[in-house]
Protein backbone atom coordinates (compact mmCIF):
# COMPACT_ATOMS: atom_id res chain seq x y z
CA UNK A 1 0.00 0.00 0.00
CA UNK A 2 1.38 3.41 -0.92
CA UNK A 3 1.62 5.59 2.17
CA UNK A 4 2.83 8.72 0.48
CA UNK A 5 3.45 9.73 -3.09
CA UNK A 6 4.93 13.03 -4.12
CA UNK A 7 4.77 14.44 -7.63
CA UNK A 8 6.67 17.41 -9.00
CA UNK A 9 6.94 18.93 -5.53
CA UNK A 10 8.56 22.31 -4.87
CA UNK A 11 9.09 23.60 -1.34
CA UNK A 12 10.22 27.00 -0.13
CA UNK A 13 11.91 28.34 2.95
CA UNK A 14 11.44 32.02 3.77
CA UNK A 15 9.87 32.64 0.38
CA UNK A 16 12.76 31.10 -1.59
CA UNK A 17 12.41 27.79 -3.37
CA UNK A 18 14.89 25.23 -2.08
CA UNK A 19 13.70 22.02 -3.74
CA UNK A 20 12.01 21.60 -7.12
CA UNK A 21 10.52 18.79 -9.23
CA UNK A 22 10.85 16.16 -6.54
CA UNK A 23 9.14 12.82 -7.20
CA UNK A 24 9.12 9.82 -4.94
CA UNK A 25 6.74 7.42 -3.26
CA UNK A 26 6.89 5.23 -0.19
CA UNK A 27 4.92 2.05 0.52
CA UNK A 28 4.46 0.09 3.72
CA UNK A 29 7.68 -1.61 4.82
CA UNK A 30 9.94 0.87 3.02
CA UNK A 31 12.37 3.35 4.47
CA UNK A 32 14.03 6.18 2.65
CA UNK A 33 17.09 8.06 3.88
CA UNK A 34 17.23 11.72 2.89
CA UNK A 35 20.67 13.05 2.17
CA UNK A 36 21.94 16.44 1.19
CA UNK A 37 24.29 19.11 2.44
CA UNK A 38 23.22 21.62 5.11
CA UNK A 39 20.63 23.99 3.76
CA UNK A 40 19.53 21.67 1.00
CA UNK A 41 15.96 21.68 2.32
CA UNK A 42 15.69 18.41 4.24
CA UNK A 43 13.87 19.97 7.18
CA UNK A 44 11.72 22.14 4.91
CA UNK A 45 10.72 19.08 2.89
CA UNK A 46 9.81 17.09 6.01
CA UNK A 47 7.79 19.99 7.46
CA UNK A 48 5.95 20.40 4.16
CA UNK A 49 5.14 16.70 4.00
CA UNK A 50 3.93 16.83 7.61
CA UNK A 51 1.51 19.59 6.61
CA UNK A 52 3.16 22.29 8.74
CA UNK A 53 3.74 24.49 5.72
CA UNK A 54 2.19 24.56 2.27
CA UNK A 55 3.96 23.28 -0.82
CA UNK A 56 4.80 25.87 -3.47
CA UNK A 57 3.93 23.54 -6.31
CA UNK A 58 3.23 19.89 -6.94
CA UNK A 59 1.16 17.27 -5.24
CA UNK A 60 1.44 15.28 -2.02
CA UNK A 61 -0.88 12.29 -1.73
CA UNK A 62 -1.13 10.49 1.55
CA UNK A 63 -4.02 9.10 3.63
CA UNK A 64 -5.26 11.57 6.29
CA UNK A 65 -3.79 11.29 9.80
CA UNK A 66 -1.06 8.91 8.72
CA UNK A 67 2.03 10.99 9.50
CA UNK A 68 4.06 11.24 12.69
CA UNK A 69 6.65 14.01 12.55
CA UNK A 70 9.73 14.25 14.76
CA UNK A 71 11.68 17.45 14.37
CA UNK A 72 14.74 18.89 16.07
CA UNK A 73 12.79 19.56 19.27
CA UNK A 74 11.34 16.64 21.19
CA UNK A 75 8.16 18.29 22.46
CA UNK A 76 8.83 17.34 26.07
CA UNK A 77 7.59 19.24 29.09
CA UNK A 78 10.37 19.54 31.68
CA UNK A 79 7.97 19.55 34.62
CA UNK A 80 6.29 16.26 33.62
CA UNK A 81 7.77 12.81 34.18
CA UNK A 82 8.84 10.49 31.39
CA UNK A 83 5.67 8.42 31.57
CA UNK A 84 3.44 11.51 31.85
CA UNK A 85 5.03 13.03 28.76
CA UNK A 86 4.59 9.81 26.80
CA UNK A 87 1.04 9.15 28.04
CA UNK A 88 0.06 12.66 27.00
CA UNK A 89 1.13 12.09 23.41
CA UNK A 90 -0.44 8.63 23.41
CA UNK A 91 -3.81 10.07 24.39
CA UNK A 92 -3.56 13.04 22.01
CA UNK A 93 -2.87 10.74 19.08
CA UNK A 94 -5.13 7.98 20.37
CA UNK A 95 -2.26 5.53 19.99
CA UNK A 96 -1.36 2.27 21.74
CA UNK A 97 -0.17 1.84 25.34
CA UNK A 98 3.18 3.35 26.30
CA UNK A 99 4.73 0.15 27.74
CA UNK A 100 6.27 -1.26 24.53
CA UNK A 101 7.64 2.17 23.56
CA UNK A 102 9.37 2.54 26.95
CA UNK A 103 10.92 -0.91 26.54
CA UNK A 104 11.97 -0.27 22.94
CA UNK A 105 13.91 2.87 23.79
CA UNK A 106 15.22 1.51 27.14
CA UNK A 107 13.38 4.06 29.27
CA UNK A 108 11.70 1.71 31.78
CA UNK A 109 14.03 2.70 34.62
CA UNK A 110 13.42 6.40 34.02
CA UNK A 111 9.60 6.46 33.99
CA UNK A 112 9.21 8.44 37.23
CA UNK A 113 11.96 10.97 36.46
CA UNK A 114 10.91 14.51 35.53
CA UNK A 115 12.02 15.28 31.99
CA UNK A 116 14.20 18.21 33.07
CA UNK A 117 16.53 15.81 34.88
CA UNK A 118 17.18 13.72 31.75
CA UNK A 119 20.36 13.97 29.70
CA UNK A 120 20.20 15.15 26.10
CA UNK A 121 20.40 11.59 24.80
CA UNK A 122 17.71 10.37 27.20
CA UNK A 123 15.42 13.20 26.10
CA UNK A 124 15.98 12.23 22.48
CA UNK A 125 15.15 8.60 23.29
CA UNK A 126 11.91 9.76 24.90
CA UNK A 127 11.18 11.93 21.87
CA UNK A 128 11.66 8.93 19.60
CA UNK A 129 9.58 6.66 21.85
CA UNK A 130 6.74 9.12 21.19
CA UNK A 131 6.67 7.91 17.56
CA UNK A 132 5.59 4.45 18.67
CA UNK A 133 2.66 5.75 20.73
CA UNK A 134 1.27 7.86 17.88
CA UNK A 135 0.24 4.66 16.13
CA UNK A 136 0.80 6.35 12.77
CA UNK A 137 2.20 4.40 9.82
CA UNK A 138 4.47 7.02 8.24
CA UNK A 139 7.30 8.48 10.29
CA UNK A 140 9.04 11.67 9.14
CA UNK A 141 12.27 11.94 11.10
CA UNK A 142 14.55 14.94 11.11
CA UNK A 143 18.04 14.04 12.36
CA UNK A 144 16.68 11.46 14.81
CA UNK A 145 20.09 10.31 16.02
CA UNK A 146 21.40 13.66 17.28
CA UNK A 147 22.98 13.21 20.75
CA UNK A 148 22.36 9.44 20.78
CA UNK A 149 25.24 7.08 21.68
CA UNK A 150 25.96 4.05 19.51
CA UNK A 151 23.87 1.71 21.69
CA UNK A 152 20.90 4.03 21.45
CA UNK A 153 21.34 4.33 17.69
CA UNK A 154 21.14 0.54 17.55
CA UNK A 155 17.98 0.61 19.71
CA UNK A 156 16.51 3.18 17.38
CA UNK A 157 17.43 1.15 14.30
CA UNK A 158 15.76 -1.89 15.87
CA UNK A 159 12.63 0.14 16.62
CA UNK A 160 12.58 1.45 13.06
CA UNK A 161 13.01 -2.06 11.66
CA UNK A 162 10.10 -3.34 13.80
CA UNK A 163 7.99 -0.44 12.54
CA UNK A 164 8.82 -1.32 8.92
CA UNK A 165 8.11 -5.00 9.55
CA UNK A 166 4.69 -4.02 10.91
CA UNK A 167 3.87 -2.36 7.59
CA UNK A 168 4.99 1.17 8.44
CA UNK A 169 7.26 3.44 6.44
CA UNK A 170 9.80 6.10 7.33
CA UNK A 171 11.52 9.04 5.72
CA UNK A 172 14.69 9.83 7.64
CA UNK A 173 16.93 12.86 7.21
CA UNK A 174 20.28 11.90 8.65
CA UNK A 175 24.00 12.27 8.12
CA UNK A 176 25.08 9.05 9.79
CA UNK A 177 24.76 5.39 8.85
CA UNK A 178 21.73 3.95 10.63
CA UNK A 179 22.65 0.34 9.94
CA UNK A 180 19.60 -0.14 7.75
CA UNK A 181 20.96 -1.62 4.53
CA UNK A 182 17.43 -2.18 3.20
CA UNK A 183 16.64 1.54 3.28
CA UNK A 184 16.65 3.42 -0.01
CA UNK A 185 18.58 6.61 -0.53
CA UNK A 186 17.17 9.94 -1.70
CA UNK A 187 19.80 12.55 -2.41
CA UNK A 188 18.31 16.03 -2.62
CA UNK A 189 21.24 17.61 -4.45
CA UNK A 190 19.83 17.06 -7.97
CA UNK A 191 16.50 18.62 -6.97
CA UNK A 192 18.04 21.80 -5.67
CA UNK A 193 16.06 24.82 -6.86
CA UNK A 194 17.69 27.03 -9.43
CA UNK A 195 17.95 30.27 -7.47
CA UNK A 196 19.29 32.27 -10.39
CA UNK A 197 15.92 32.04 -12.09
CA UNK A 198 13.95 34.96 -10.70
CA UNK A 199 10.73 34.73 -12.69
CA UNK A 200 9.05 32.85 -9.85
CA UNK A 201 9.05 36.03 -7.80
CA UNK A 202 6.60 38.58 -9.11
CA UNK A 203 7.39 42.27 -8.91
CA UNK A 204 6.71 43.65 -5.45
CA UNK A 205 7.22 40.20 -3.94
CA UNK A 206 6.86 40.38 -0.20
CA UNK A 207 8.30 37.56 1.82
CA UNK A 208 5.73 38.02 4.58
CA UNK A 209 2.96 37.01 2.23
CA UNK A 210 4.80 34.18 0.52
CA UNK B 1 -8.77 17.17 24.19
CA UNK B 2 -9.16 16.15 27.82
CA UNK B 3 -5.53 15.09 27.86
CA UNK B 4 -4.39 18.50 26.61
CA UNK B 5 -6.49 20.34 29.19
CA UNK B 6 -5.24 18.09 31.96
CA UNK B 7 -1.62 18.53 30.88
CA UNK B 8 -1.91 22.33 30.76
CA UNK B 9 -3.47 22.41 34.22
CA UNK B 10 -0.77 20.12 35.57
CA UNK B 11 1.97 22.26 34.02
CA UNK B 12 0.46 25.42 35.48
CA UNK B 13 0.30 24.01 38.98
CA UNK B 14 3.76 22.43 39.04
CA UNK B 15 6.94 24.32 39.86
CA UNK B 16 7.63 27.16 37.45
CA UNK B 17 4.16 26.91 35.94
CA UNK B 18 3.16 30.49 36.70
CA UNK B 19 -0.15 29.56 38.33
CA UNK B 20 0.40 31.94 41.23
CA UNK B 21 1.87 34.74 39.12
CA UNK B 22 -1.36 36.42 38.02
CA UNK B 23 -2.96 35.95 41.40
CA UNK B 24 0.03 37.46 43.20
CA UNK B 25 0.05 40.40 40.79
CA UNK B 26 -3.67 41.01 41.36
CA UNK B 27 -3.07 40.91 45.10
CA UNK B 28 -0.17 43.36 44.82
CA UNK B 29 -2.14 45.85 42.72
CA UNK B 30 -5.12 45.76 45.07
CA UNK B 31 -3.03 46.12 48.23
CA UNK B 32 -0.89 48.94 46.85
CA UNK B 33 -3.74 51.12 45.60
CA UNK B 34 -5.07 52.00 49.12
CA UNK B 35 -1.55 53.09 50.09
CA UNK B 36 -1.25 55.23 46.99
CA UNK B 37 -4.72 56.79 47.12
CA UNK B 38 -4.80 57.37 50.86
CA UNK B 39 -6.91 56.01 53.68
CA UNK B 40 -10.05 57.95 52.76
CA UNK B 41 -12.65 55.17 52.64
CA UNK B 42 -15.16 57.15 50.61
CA UNK B 43 -12.73 57.89 47.84
CA UNK B 44 -11.54 54.27 47.73
CA UNK B 45 -15.00 52.81 47.56
CA UNK B 46 -15.80 55.06 44.59
CA UNK B 47 -12.89 53.73 42.54
CA UNK B 48 -12.84 50.16 43.94
CA UNK B 49 -14.83 48.60 41.11
CA UNK B 50 -12.57 50.13 38.48
CA UNK B 51 -9.40 49.14 40.34
CA UNK B 52 -10.56 45.54 40.67
CA UNK B 53 -11.38 45.31 36.98
CA UNK B 54 -8.14 46.95 35.84
CA UNK B 55 -6.18 44.73 38.23
CA UNK B 56 -7.86 41.59 36.89
CA UNK B 57 -7.17 42.69 33.33
CA UNK B 58 -3.50 43.44 33.91
CA UNK B 59 -2.86 40.22 35.81
CA UNK B 60 -4.50 38.31 32.99
CA UNK B 61 -2.21 40.08 30.51
CA UNK B 62 0.85 39.04 32.48
CA UNK B 63 0.49 35.33 31.77
CA UNK B 64 -0.67 35.49 28.16
CA UNK B 65 2.63 34.80 26.45
CA UNK B 66 2.77 31.43 28.18
CA UNK B 67 -0.24 30.14 26.26
CA UNK B 68 1.66 29.20 23.09
CA UNK B 69 5.26 30.40 23.51
CA UNK B 70 6.43 27.55 25.73
CA UNK B 71 4.85 24.95 23.47
CA UNK B 72 6.47 26.59 20.47
CA UNK B 73 9.93 26.58 22.08
CA UNK B 74 9.96 22.90 22.96
CA UNK B 75 8.40 21.76 19.68
CA UNK B 76 5.08 20.62 21.18
CA UNK B 77 3.18 23.06 19.01
CA UNK B 78 4.48 21.45 15.80
CA UNK B 79 3.50 18.04 17.12
CA UNK B 80 0.07 19.24 18.26
CA UNK B 81 -0.47 20.75 14.80
CA UNK B 82 0.07 17.31 13.25
CA UNK B 83 -2.18 15.60 15.84
CA UNK B 84 -5.73 14.50 15.00
CA UNK B 85 -7.06 17.32 17.21
CA UNK B 86 -8.03 20.30 15.02
CA UNK B 87 -5.98 23.42 15.66
CA UNK B 88 -9.16 25.36 16.46
CA UNK B 89 -10.01 22.89 19.20
CA UNK B 90 -6.49 23.11 20.54
CA UNK B 91 -6.74 26.92 20.76
CA UNK B 92 -10.07 26.68 22.59
CA UNK B 93 -8.68 24.14 25.06
CA UNK B 94 -5.56 26.15 25.76
CA UNK B 95 -7.62 29.32 26.30
CA UNK B 96 -9.89 27.36 28.64
CA UNK B 97 -6.85 26.11 30.57
CA UNK B 98 -5.58 29.69 30.78
CA UNK B 99 -8.93 30.86 32.14
CA UNK B 100 -9.08 28.04 34.70
CA UNK B 101 -5.60 28.88 35.99
CA UNK B 102 -5.80 32.70 35.91
CA UNK B 103 -9.34 34.01 35.34
CA UNK B 104 -11.15 31.69 37.74
CA UNK B 105 -8.78 32.28 40.69
CA UNK B 106 -9.14 36.04 40.11
CA UNK B 107 -12.93 35.73 40.21
CA UNK B 108 -12.76 33.69 43.41
CA UNK B 109 -10.47 36.03 45.32
CA UNK B 110 -11.92 39.30 44.04
CA UNK B 111 -14.52 39.63 46.88
CA UNK B 112 -11.74 39.39 49.49
CA UNK B 113 -9.77 42.13 47.75
CA UNK B 114 -13.02 44.09 47.44
CA UNK B 115 -13.08 44.33 51.24
CA UNK B 116 -9.56 45.70 51.13
CA UNK B 117 -10.72 48.43 48.76
CA UNK B 118 -13.85 49.35 50.75
CA UNK B 119 -16.14 48.09 48.02
CA UNK B 120 -19.72 48.66 49.25
CA UNK B 121 -21.74 45.52 50.01
CA UNK B 122 -24.29 45.94 47.23
CA UNK B 123 -21.57 45.63 44.58
CA UNK B 124 -20.19 42.16 45.48
CA UNK B 125 -22.65 39.99 43.56
CA UNK B 126 -22.20 42.22 40.50
CA UNK B 127 -18.41 42.16 40.83
CA UNK B 128 -18.30 38.37 40.89
CA UNK B 129 -20.90 38.06 38.15
CA UNK B 130 -19.24 40.58 35.82
CA UNK B 131 -15.80 39.03 36.31
CA UNK B 132 -17.21 35.54 35.71
CA UNK B 133 -18.85 36.68 32.51
CA UNK B 134 -16.00 38.93 31.35
CA UNK B 135 -12.75 37.11 32.14
CA UNK B 136 -13.28 34.29 29.57
CA UNK B 137 -13.16 37.01 26.91
CA UNK B 138 -9.81 38.17 28.31
CA UNK B 139 -8.39 34.65 27.96
CA UNK B 140 -9.80 34.18 24.47
CA UNK B 141 -8.57 37.53 23.14
CA UNK B 142 -5.24 36.84 24.83
CA UNK B 143 -5.00 33.50 23.06
CA UNK B 144 -5.50 35.33 19.76
CA UNK B 145 -2.70 37.78 20.58
CA UNK B 146 -0.46 34.95 21.74
CA UNK B 147 -1.09 33.07 18.50
CA UNK B 148 -0.20 36.14 16.45
CA UNK B 149 3.11 36.68 18.25
CA UNK B 150 4.12 33.06 18.86
CA UNK B 151 7.20 32.90 16.68
CA UNK B 152 8.65 36.22 17.81
CA UNK B 153 11.45 36.49 20.29
CA UNK B 154 10.53 38.80 23.16
CA UNK B 155 7.04 39.02 21.71
CA UNK B 156 5.60 40.01 25.08
CA UNK B 157 5.65 43.74 24.43
CA UNK B 158 3.99 43.43 21.04
CA UNK B 159 1.48 41.02 22.54
CA UNK B 160 0.47 43.55 25.23
CA UNK B 161 0.14 46.33 22.69
CA UNK B 162 -1.98 44.17 20.39
CA UNK B 163 -4.24 42.85 23.09
CA UNK B 164 -4.82 45.94 25.25
CA UNK B 165 -7.13 47.75 22.79
CA UNK B 166 -9.12 44.54 22.39
CA UNK B 167 -9.55 44.42 26.16
CA UNK B 168 -11.02 47.92 26.40
CA UNK B 169 -14.69 47.06 25.64
CA UNK B 170 -14.64 44.24 28.19
CA UNK B 171 -13.19 46.61 30.78
CA UNK B 172 -15.75 49.33 30.06
CA UNK B 173 -18.79 47.09 30.27
CA UNK B 174 -17.40 45.04 33.18
CA UNK B 175 -16.65 48.05 35.37
CA UNK B 176 -19.91 49.71 34.31
CA UNK B 177 -21.88 46.65 35.44
CA UNK B 178 -20.35 46.85 38.92
CA UNK B 179 -20.82 50.62 39.12
CA UNK B 180 -24.50 50.40 38.18
CA UNK B 181 -25.02 47.50 40.55
CA UNK B 182 -23.51 49.63 43.27
CA UNK B 183 -25.83 52.55 42.56
CA UNK B 184 -28.83 50.26 42.30
CA UNK B 185 -29.63 51.27 38.73
CA UNK B 186 -30.38 48.94 35.88
CA UNK B 187 -27.44 46.62 35.02
CA UNK B 188 -28.89 44.58 32.18
CA UNK B 189 -27.45 46.65 29.33
CA UNK B 190 -23.73 46.53 30.25
CA UNK B 191 -24.05 42.93 31.41
CA UNK B 192 -25.62 41.87 28.13
CA UNK B 193 -22.91 43.67 26.19
CA UNK B 194 -20.25 42.00 28.35
CA UNK B 195 -21.77 38.58 27.72
CA UNK B 196 -22.06 39.42 24.04
CA UNK B 197 -18.34 40.19 23.79
CA UNK B 198 -17.48 36.96 25.58
CA UNK B 199 -19.70 34.85 23.34
CA UNK B 200 -18.37 36.57 20.22
CA UNK B 201 -14.77 35.82 21.23
CA UNK B 202 -15.70 32.23 22.09
CA UNK B 203 -17.16 31.82 18.62
CA UNK B 204 -14.57 33.66 16.53
CA UNK B 205 -11.20 33.52 18.27
CA UNK B 206 -10.51 29.78 17.86
CA UNK B 207 -10.66 30.18 14.08
CA UNK B 208 -8.69 33.44 13.97
CA UNK B 209 -6.03 32.16 16.36
CA UNK B 210 -5.71 28.83 14.51
CA UNK B 211 -5.21 30.71 11.25
CA UNK B 212 -2.52 32.87 12.88
CA UNK B 213 -0.81 29.76 14.26
CA UNK B 214 -0.79 28.11 10.83
CA UNK B 215 1.01 31.12 9.38
CA UNK B 216 3.48 31.29 12.27
CA UNK B 217 4.34 27.59 12.11
CA UNK B 218 5.60 27.80 8.53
Amino acid sequence: MTLISVRDLAVARGGLRVIESLDFSLSGGQALVLRGPNGSGKTTLLRTLAGLQPAVAGQIDCPPDSIAYAGHADGLKPALTVSENLSFWASVFGGPAIGPALVAMNLTELTARPAHTLSAGQKRRLGLARLMVTGRPLWLLDEPTVSLDSNSVALFAAMLRAHLAAGGAALVATHIDLGLPEAGLLDLTPYRANLTRRDDRPAGFNEAFA
Amino acid sequence: MKALLWRDLQLAIRAGGGFGLSLAFFLIVCTLVPFGVGADGGQLSRIAAGILWVGALLSCLLSLDRIFALDHEDGSLDLLATAPLPLEGMVAIKALAHWLTTGLPLVICSPVLGILLHLPGAAYPWLVLSLTVGTPALSMLGAFGAALTVGLRRGGLLLSLLVLPLYVPTLIFGAETVRRGLMGTEVTTPLVFLAGITFATLALVPFAAAAALRVNLR
